[in-house]
Formats: structure tokens, C-alpha cells, sequence
């Protein structure tokens, strides 16, 4: 049995990456019926064997060494798969969503050759094997892996204007990221020698704290950073969510963004440690994760274009779940791990909602749709309950993994971090709210929005009339929805994720279990769950992001003076929304920048 | 030991990052990404250099003999594919966007302002 487990890793990269190769070769032959269904067919496989990871961490970490290349005396020359919970759990999050996702293309595309499929199969082994590697390099390679396949998947639909320039800019800045990560890679190598994360934590201990390693620590963490769309290196996230294929969006959302974060806890946590400790990484992340939230909410309540209002209600959740990363305690980071489990259900359903008003309507602008979308029985249901579920309503899984995360974060002694929560919960929530009242309901007085980005002139991804909405673009929406609505459910989901949290934050146990073989893990202890007081700030974002919704309606009510004071004291953020220029030199410039803090927050002091 | 190498490669990164901010052509905007990216090239195998070593190939020389380290030589030859990838992608959407934009000036391409 244990020799079955320890072949499990491998398999699930090597089983997506051998159907894209063959896909590839033969697609142009082959029905679409067979592409979808083989296609479908490794999806599945991967997901079952991401299940059967998940239930064989519970007792002990999955270690292989590839090729057979065991450590002998603790030191090896192979490279190393190291899964925990935490990793086992994401690649079911991955897999799932792209079952999702490729439910949702059988009609989606008409036109869609096998390439479409090639490449999400593609994508589906780059976030695997980053999700499951325990060598800093390797994890490079996956990232790249599944960044070059998603800036592809991004410039899709080759024959318009945006998503060429949203694949561009995305391509741009997470390859420069990708480069600084793998300057940080050098620089580390170079002191240690090493390059699994286990032997890099072991060369580390040794040694004293020097600036070079922290300084390629900082540059590593640049790179991941840009990929989970911290500010200033998100600029990228919204130009490639609005122009994003929506099945597609689904994985950059659900689950692309939240591995870059997943990359910075992984490798610090395994790796990094010793030079760098968390009393150190702590105001870094909380910081980045308090700004992100808060420029994240405010753009996301000033867009038109409903794919980029979802996009940057993404970046107001990264500020949050880099704000419950950064106490770098287990019971947060457990309630994080809930979180981005419930945040990807619900958004994944939204994103696909607005797919299914591009086909239906062809368009996804909230000034354009005014009241065009009442005729649209299910989808109507599913986008309101999905903007409910975003602002934390219980019991859905948002609602247990924010609650789960505040009381750890006010455990640690960030009681701040609750207001935060339950204001970008609100804010972000309520402008999901706002948009799907007055495009499926007719309700409030249709927006002005001369001259920003629209999404009026986006074309539907189908061609003809696919006869109504076929039912297997509803049921990935129903059955997303569904699932973040179990999440919240389940009786033991809380103890699992502390206790995979708990296995995250032990840098210990990791390098013994992928150098030592001493694989076994201690049982999980009962967590505690959620309280009265979730409860009612769970409640108390929803009537927050009903008020923000129902002032986006009816701001043209409100009184002069009140309208006036409110024109100057957002002021502000009109610079905000002018530094989202769609321009590539800008977004380096940001990212130059971001980088600059992040060594100095990491490496000064 | 040197530092010279280390520095090249710090030049070689900010000229690039320098180039993609003040482009005006996307050709000379991926072509700077390349250059950017030759930066962890020479890092690289600065990092693995030992000086009077040979290439790290056993098949003609004696063992024991002095090489320099492989296993950066495989990354950088692991780093070629990936720009290669990335170039090819980046150079193709430039043509498509030639096509649909009409333009390859970064400051012309105004359809994702905010």
C-alpha cells in the first residue's frame, strides 16, 4: 500500500502531462466527443488520486524520490515530491476546478480545437507538481510550467484586441517575476549548495544569518508574490481575468493566484526558517496583505465590467489571506485553508455565471445588461446566492474559513484584522450584489461609465445559437455553489485544515520525513470551531455589503451634499484607478518597486 | 574568486527592467525580457564556476579530476527552454496584436485602461 501512495505523486503530473502530449499529437484526428471525454477521463484520474493523497497524509507524509534516488545519510542527488495535507489538499482544490472548467467548456467553446484542451491539461500538471514538490527548483520549473500555459490560455481568443494585450501584460510580468525567482534560486544555491527545500532548511541552521541568502529569499518571495497578486505586483491580475476564456478564470481565481501564496509559506516554512524568522516575515505579509485588501475592495467597487469587478474582489481576498498568512500561527492559517476552499467554490460559480452571460447576452458590462438578465432563471439564483456567499454568509465555506481565520488572528493578538475581514467581505460582496441585482433583477438607475474599460465589446465564446443554456454549463455553476455551501458543513473540516496547517508550520518534521524517512505524523487534534460571534460578523457583512450595494443603486438619491462629500473624500482612489493603466513599462515600474520593499522588509533590519 | 560576474549579472537585470519600462516596440519589449533574463544565466554559472576546472563531462578525463558544478549547468540549459517557450508565446502575440491593434507601441495600447 505505502509503495502505491509513494508512486501517487509522480502519476498525478506525469498522467495530464502524457493526455496533453498525445492530445496534442492526435486531437486534430479525433472527434471532439473523444478529445472532452479523454480529456475529462485525466482529469478525473488525478482528482481520485489526489483524493487517495488526501487520505494518506492523514497518517504520515508522502515522500518519493524520483528515479529511486534515496537519500543515503540524510544527503541525496535526486529530487524529491514531499506531500502534506496542505499539498494533498490543494491538488484536489486543482483538480476539481478543472473538472469544473472542462465540464463547462463541452459546449462552451463551439469552435474549440483540442489545443484548449491540451493546454488545461497542461496547466492542470504545472499547479500539481507545484503543489506537490519538495525542491526549490522543480518548483520553478512547475511555475513556469503553468505560467506559459496560462499566459496561452489567457491570449485564447486570438482574434480580438484585449485579451491579446491582457495575455501580453500577464506574460510580461510574471515571467520578469518568474526571473527574479530564479535569481533568488541562484543566490541561494550558491550559499548552500543546495536546492530540495528540506536540505536548504538542514544547510541553512548551520550557518549565520547573511544578507546574501536573505536578500534570495526576498527575490524568491518576489516571484510568488507576483502570481498571487499582492499590490503593487498585481497590475497583471485584472488585465487577464477580464479577457480570460471564464472557465479559465475559474482556475487563475480559485486557485493560480492562492498557489503563489501557497509557494511563500511552503518554502519559507521548509526552507527558509532559520535565516528568517517569523517575527521578521510577519510585518512583511501584514502589511502587503492590509494594502492589498483595501486597494483590492475599492477597485473592485468602482467596475463596470463585471469579469474585473470579480477580478479585483480576488485581489481584496488575497490582502486577506495574506494578512491570515502572515500571523504564521496554525489556527489561521487553518481558517485560510477553509477560506480559499470556499473562496474558489463561490468565485469559480460567479466567473461562470458571467460566461454564461456572455453567451446569452454577449456582454458582461453591468451598464449594458441593465435588466437583461431577468430572463435567466438560474443563473439570476446562482449569481445572488454567490454574492451572498462571498460576503462571509453562513454557513457557507467563506463564512466558516473567514471566521475560522479572524479567531485565530485575534487568538495571536491581531484584533484589527476582524474589521478588515468583515469590511472587504462587505465591500467586495456588495459590488457582486450591486451588479447582479441591476443586470438580473432591472433594479437602481443604469450606471454612467463613459471611457473606462468595458465589457460591451467583448465577444460571446460561441458561435450561433447553442440552443438555450446547455445544461452542462448550469451544472458546474449549481455544483460549485453546492460545494462551497458543504464546506461550511462539514463536521471535521476544521480540525483537518489545522491540523494540515499545524503540519505546514513544521519545518521539523518536513526534513525529517524527506531526508530521514521518518514519514509518520502526529494524529490531529480536535480544533476549535466556530463561535457565536462568527456568526453574527458572518451576518453582519452581509447587511454591510447589502447597504454598499443598495448605495452603488441608488447613489443618485442621495443628496447633493452628501454626493459632494463623498466625491472628495474618495479622491484618493482616483489615483488608485489611474495607476491601472494597462500599461506594460508602468506595471515593471511596480514591480521594481514591490520587489525593493519586499528585500528591504525581508533583509533590512 | 570575483565579484565581476555578479555584477554583470545585476547590470544585465536592471538594463533589461530598464528597457521594458521606456519601450516603444514590443519586439524590443521581448527582446529586453530575454536580456533581463540572460541576467540568471550569468548568475547562474558564476555560482557554479571553480577556477582551472573543465566542463563537467567524465567521458574523457580522469576521475577526480577538477570540474565545475553541473547541476547549474543543467538549470541554465533548463532556463533555455523555458525563455524559448516564453519568447515564442510573447513573440506570437505580438504579431496577433500587430494584427488586431493595428500598433506595436506599448503606449498606444489603450484597451485595458482603467
Amino acid at each position: 500500500m505505502s509503495l502505491t501512495v509513494q508512486a501517487l505523486p509522480p502519476l498525478l503530473v506525469a498522467v495530464p502531462l502524457l493526455a496533453a502530449t498525445v492530445l496534442a499529437a492526435s486531437g486534430r484526428f479525433l472527434p471532439r466527443l473523444i478529445i472532452d471525454a479523454a480529456s475529462m477521463l485525466s482529469c478525473l484520474l488525478v482528482l481520485a488520486g489526489s483524493v487517495m493523497l488526501l487520505v494518506a497524509t492523514g497518517s504520515q507524509r508522502v515522500v518519493s524520490w524520483l528515479g529511486g534516488y534515496s537519500p543515503v545519510h540524510g544527503s541525496s542527488v535526486g529530487v524529491v515530491f514531499v506531500v502534506d495535507r496542505i499539498g494533498a489538499g490543494l491538488a484536489t482544490l486543482i483538480a476539481a476546478l478543472v473538472t469544473a472548467a472542462l465540464t463547462y467548456t463541452w459546449r462552451y467553446f463551439d469552435e474549440v480545437e483540442s489545443y484548449f484542451h491540451v493546454l488545461i491539461l497542461l496547466f492542470l500538471a504545472g499547479m500539481v507538481g507545484f503543489a506537490l514538490t519538495g525542491d526549490l527548483f522543480d518548483a520553478f520549473v512547475f511555475f513556469e510550467l503553468m505560467g506559459a500555459v496560462a499566459y496561452a490560455l489567457t491570449g485564447y481568443k486570438i482574434e480580438e484586441a484585449k485579451p491579446l494585450q491582457g495575455a501580453l501584460n500577464f506574460a510580461v510580468i510574471n515571467s520578469l517575476g518568474a526571473y527574479c525567482s530564479l535569481l533568488g534560486i541562484g543566490l541561494i544555491y550558491g550559499r548552500t549548495g543546495e536546492l530540495g527545500f528540506a536540505q536548504i532548511q538542514r544547510a541553512l541552521a548551520g550557518q549565520r544569518t547573511d544578507w546574501l541568502v536573505l536578500v534570495g529569499v526576498a527575490l524568491v518571495f518576489t516571484g510568488f508574490l507576483v502570481k498571487g497578486a499582492a499590490v503593487p505586483l498585481h497590475f497583471w491580475l485584472a488585465d487577464a481575468h477580464a479577457v480570460a476564456p471564464s472557465p479559465v478564470c475559474v482556475l487563475f481565481s480559485g486557485v493560480m493566484v492562492e498557489l503563489g501564496l501557497y509557494g511563500v509559506a511552503r518554502t519559507w516554512s521548509a526552507a527558509f526558517s532559520p535565516v528568517l524568522p517569523a517575527e521578521r516575515l510577519r510585518p512583511v505579509l501584514l502589511a502587503a496583505g492590509v494594502v492589498t485588501a483595501v486597494i483590492g475592495s475599492v477597485m473592485c467597487l468602482v467596475q463596470s465590467h463585471l469579469k474585473r469587478l470579480l477580478a479585483f474582489s480576488t485581489v481584496g481576498h488575497v490582502g486577506m489571506f495574506l494578512v491570515a498568512l502572515g500571523a504564521l500561527e496554525p489556527a489561521a492559517i487553518g481558517g485560510l485553508a477553509v477560506y480559499v476552499l470556499g473562496h474558489a467554490a463561490v468565485k469559480g460559480a460567479l466567473f461562470l455565471c458571467a460566461g454564461v452571460l456572455l453567451n446569452a447576452r454577449g456582454s458582461v458590462d453591468e451598464a449594458d445588461l441593465h435588466g437583461r438578465g431577468r430572463d435567466l432563471p438560474v443563473t439570476r439564483i446562482c449569481f445572488i446566492i454567490g454574492g451572498l456567499a462571498l460576503a462571509a454568509l453562513p454557513p457557507f465555506g467563506t463564512w466558516l474559513g473567514k471566521t475560522l481565520a479572524e479567531d485565530g488572528l485575534s487568538h495571536a493578538g491581531f484584533h484589527w484584522a476582524g474589521y478588515l475581514f468583515v469590511g472587504v467581505s462587505a465591500v467586495t460582496g456588495g459590488a457582486v450584489l450591486r451588479a447582479g441585482l441591476r443586470i438580473f433583477f432591472g433594479i437602481g438607475t443604469p450606471p454612467d461609465t463613459e471611457g473606462d474599460t468595458r465589457g460591451s465589446e467583448e465577444k460571446p465564446e460561441t458561435t450561433g445559437n447553442v440552443g438555450g443554456i446547455p445544461v452542462t454549463m448550469l451544472a458546474p455553476v449549481v455544483v460549485l455553489l453546492a460545494g462551497g455551501l458543504t464546506l461550511g458543513l462539514l463536521p471535521g473540516l476544521a480540525t483537518l485544515a489545522h491540523d494540515a496547517a499545524q503540519q505546514l508550520l513544521d519545518p521539523t518534521g518536513y526534513a525529517a520525513a524527506a531526508l530521514d524517512g521518518a514519514r509518520a505524523v502526529a494524529p490531529p487534534a480536535p480544533a476549535e470551531s466556530w463561535t457565536v460571534s462568527g456568526l453574527a460578523l458572518g451576518l453582519l457583512s452581509v447587511l454591510l455589503a447589502l447597504v454598499v450595494a443598495a448605495l452603488g443603486l441608488y447613489s443618485d438619491r442621495l443628496p447633493q451634499l452628501l454626493r459632494r462629500a463623498a466625491g472628495v473624500a474618495t479622491l484618493p482612489f482616483h489615483a488608485v484607478r489611474t495607476a491601472h493603466s494597462g500599461h506594460l513599462g508602468d506595471y515593471v515600474v511596480w514591480l521594481l518597486l514591490g520587489m525593493t520593499l519586499l528585500t528591504l522588509g525581508v533583509a533590512a533590519t | 574568486m570575483t565579484t565581476l560576474p555578479y555584477l554583470v549579472a545585476g547590470w544585465l537585470f536592471l538594463v533589461g527592467c530598464y528597457g521594458l519600462v521606456t519601450s516603444r516596440n514590443l519586439v524590443h519589449t521581448v527582446a529586453c525580457l530575454t536580456v533581463a533574463q540572460s541576467a540568471t544565466y550569468v548568475l547562474l554559472l558564476a555560482v557554479g564556476f571553480r577556477s582551472g576546472a573543465t566542463a563537467p563531462v567524465f567521458a574523457d578525463v580522469p576521475v577526480g579530476t577538477r570540474v565545475v558544478d553541473p547541476v547549474v549547468q543543467a538549470l541554465s540549459l533548463t532556463d533555455i527552454v523555458v525563455s524559448a517557450t516564453v519568447t515564442a508565446v510573447l513573440l506570437a502575440l505580438t504579431i496577433q496584436i500587430h494584427k488586431r491593434h493595428g500598433t506595436v507601441d506599448p503606449d498606444e495600447l489603450r484597451a485595458l485602461r482603467d
